[in-house]
């Protein structure tokens, strides 16, 4: 609005905006050197690394194809039935949730506030230190692994679906509620057609995610086929770890197919 | 009148393969839950072990607090440094990877390589690299350094791959050169999304980061782990709750650097909308993994 001085120099940024930027980039540039001088590394291990690499993979091959039917495959399905009934699971708990973490749906603040706190505090605690914890309740085994997909995903699934619902278009709803119709009819017939495709899209979603983390749960006794991975570590059967990793590797391709093609198709 | 009720019925009858899928998923249920041995004597036991754990677990004990802080520090320095050194090799990656800056043959195997640090969880990685490496927090470093490969440089390349052509054709016009038309027209529009993906997947290093000492490769998660296995349940509890506040700055800390990059925000203004906005808490843009 000012007049512009002749010799005005033009600047992508205020010096506010460069002061900010500035912090920020000494701030990255203090914290990787600080990290760099402070981090333990035995620099004698980084030597013989290319040792060690060879020496691994002179281990693991050939490959124990073999300890598949016999000690993989029971495990891998466990692992599978884990993400599956984790994220069903899940699913069923995340949806009320959902609805009354939307303020929409439901208009009372304390109880948006309640509902995501539940979700914050859901999604801040990694699922192996859930698995930790269901361990210590349940004792070792799948139960404790379904139970810390389940905890796990009920923050992302119910955070993408509260967040879904707040974007509803109101129309079909006001009309809904002017024709009289009761707030759970409003629910599946105004907001639900709504919403369908993305809910069914964040379950698709969280699904492929859980089949990746259902992996890892067995090396804390959850159950599945992190824990014949980790008896395998723990005797140093190489050829075994390799035919494990080769079969998570093929389960994990496998999903995300699974998950493009029914995306695809049905939404 | 007439079809518009037979249309309203069809609305309401309840869809056909809605109903096989429904059934199809619980015979699912039924025969999974069989399969992994889940009694409800088992879930009645734990219910009841869980009041007698949650006993335990409170109140927390930070009495070893020496261990705890050096434990966390070593998590948070494994972050910054697989973030960094994430975030610089997938650079480049990610512009190879690229389809519609690259011929096929340079950015398929690009493309396999993010693929395959993508493939598997963070934890497996470390486990790898704790044998070629060694115990300690180099091996998680380069365990995080590949899952940031994998993310940064798919969600890299894929925003490179939806940027317009009319910079990159204007500014090819003038004669630059390929360093020149990455430089002026391709990097201003995806250097936004990129501080995006940035400060998601240091968020996202930090929470693994915690979690890589599990498998030996450093940081609180050998201590957490220790911790529970010598039924320290006091303890695991104060280091579960210096992870989830650690973790909690790390998300707030993250939310700025994207207010101050992305929308130019200064200092003075997030103070004020700190102030004015109290209780609604900045939105994220996305969710791990």
């Amino acid at each position: 609005m000012n007049d512009v001085p002749a010799t005005h120099s033009w600047r992508r940024f205020t010096p506010a905006q460069r002061l900010a930027r500035f912090t920020v980039y000494l701030a990255i540039v203090a914290a990787i050197v600080t990290s760099i001088q402070t981090v333990e590394i035995i620099p004698e291990f980084l030597s013989d690394a290319p040792e060690q690499v060879a020496d691994l993979l002179r281990r693991m091959w050939p490959i124990d194809v073999a300890y598949y039917p016999k000690g993989v495959h029971a495990a891998l399905m466990e692992t599978i039935h884990i993400a599956s009934l984790g994220t069903l699971l899940a699913l069923i708990l995340a949806l009320p949730v959902g609805i009354l973490a939307a303020h929409n749906v439901c208009p009372f603040t304390p109880v948006n506030l309640v509902a995501k706190l539940i979700l914050v505090s859901s999604r801040s605690v990694n699922s192996l230190v859930w698995a930790l914890l269901f361990v210590g309740i349940f004792g070792p085994g799948a139960l404790a692994g379904t139970l810390a997909i389940a905890f796990r995903s009920i923050g992302f699934v119910g955070k993408l679906f509260g967040e879904a619902l707040e974007e509803t278009s109101r129309g079909s709803i006001e009309a809904l509620a002017a024709a009289g119709a009761p707030w759970a009819s409003r629910l599946s017939f105004g907001y639900w057609p709504q919403v369908k495709p993305s809910f069914w899209s964040i379950a698709l979603f969280r699904w492929d995610i859980n089949v990746r983390e259902s992996a890892v749960l067995g090396l804390v006794g959850a159950g599945g086929i992190g824990m014949t991975l980790d008896s395998a570590l723990n005797l140093f059967q190489w050829n075994r770890v390799a035919t494990i990793l080769a079969a998570i590797f093929f389960v994990v391709i496998l999903a995300e197919l699974a998950v493009t093609f029914v995306r695809k198709r049905i939404i | 009148m007439v079809t518009s009720t037979a249309h309203r019925l069809a609305v309401l009858r309840p869809n056909r393969w809605a109903r096989l899928g429904a059934l199809l998923l619980l015979a699912y249920v039924v025969y999974a839950t069989a399969q992994m041995d889940v009694s409800w004597e088992r879930v009645a036991a734990g219910l009841h072990n869980a009041a007698h754990f949650l006993n335990r677990l409170f109140p927390p004990n930070f009495s070893r607090w020496e261990l705890l802080s050096k434990g966390l520090l070593e998590s948070l320095e494994i972050a910054v440094l697989a973030s960094t050194l994430g975030i610089v090799l997938s650079l480049p990656l990610g512009f190879i990877a690229a389809r519609n800056l690259m011929p096929g043959w340079a950015s398929w195997p690009a493309r396999l390589v993010i693929v395959s640090a993508r493939s598997f969880h963070p934890v497996i990685v470390a486990i790898v690299f704790v044998k070629a490496v060694g115990f300690g927090a180099l091996a998680g470093i380069l365990a995080l350094t590949v899952a940031s490969i994998g993310f940064i440089g798919k969600l890299f390349a894929e925003a490179i791959e939806e940027i317009s052509l009319k910079q990159v054709e204007a500014v090819r016009a003038t004669g630059a050169s390929f360093m020149g038309i990455v430089a002026i027209a391709v990097l201003p529009q995806v250097f936004a999304r990129f501080i995006g993906f940035c400060t998601y997947q240091l968020d996202s290093n930090l929470r693994n980061s915690t979690m890589v000492g599990i498998v030996g490769a450093g940081g609180i998660g050998g201590t957490l782990f220790a911790a529970f296995q010598r039924f320290d349940y006091d303890y695991v509890c104060a280091i579960l709750i210096s992870i989830i506040a650690l973790i909690m700055i790390g998300e707030m800390v993250a939310t700025y650097v994207r207010a101050i990059f992305i929308d130019g925000m200064t200092f003075a203004e997030m103070f004020h909308r700190r102030l004015s906005a109290l209780g609604t808490r900045p939105e994220r843009r996305f969710d791990d993994e």
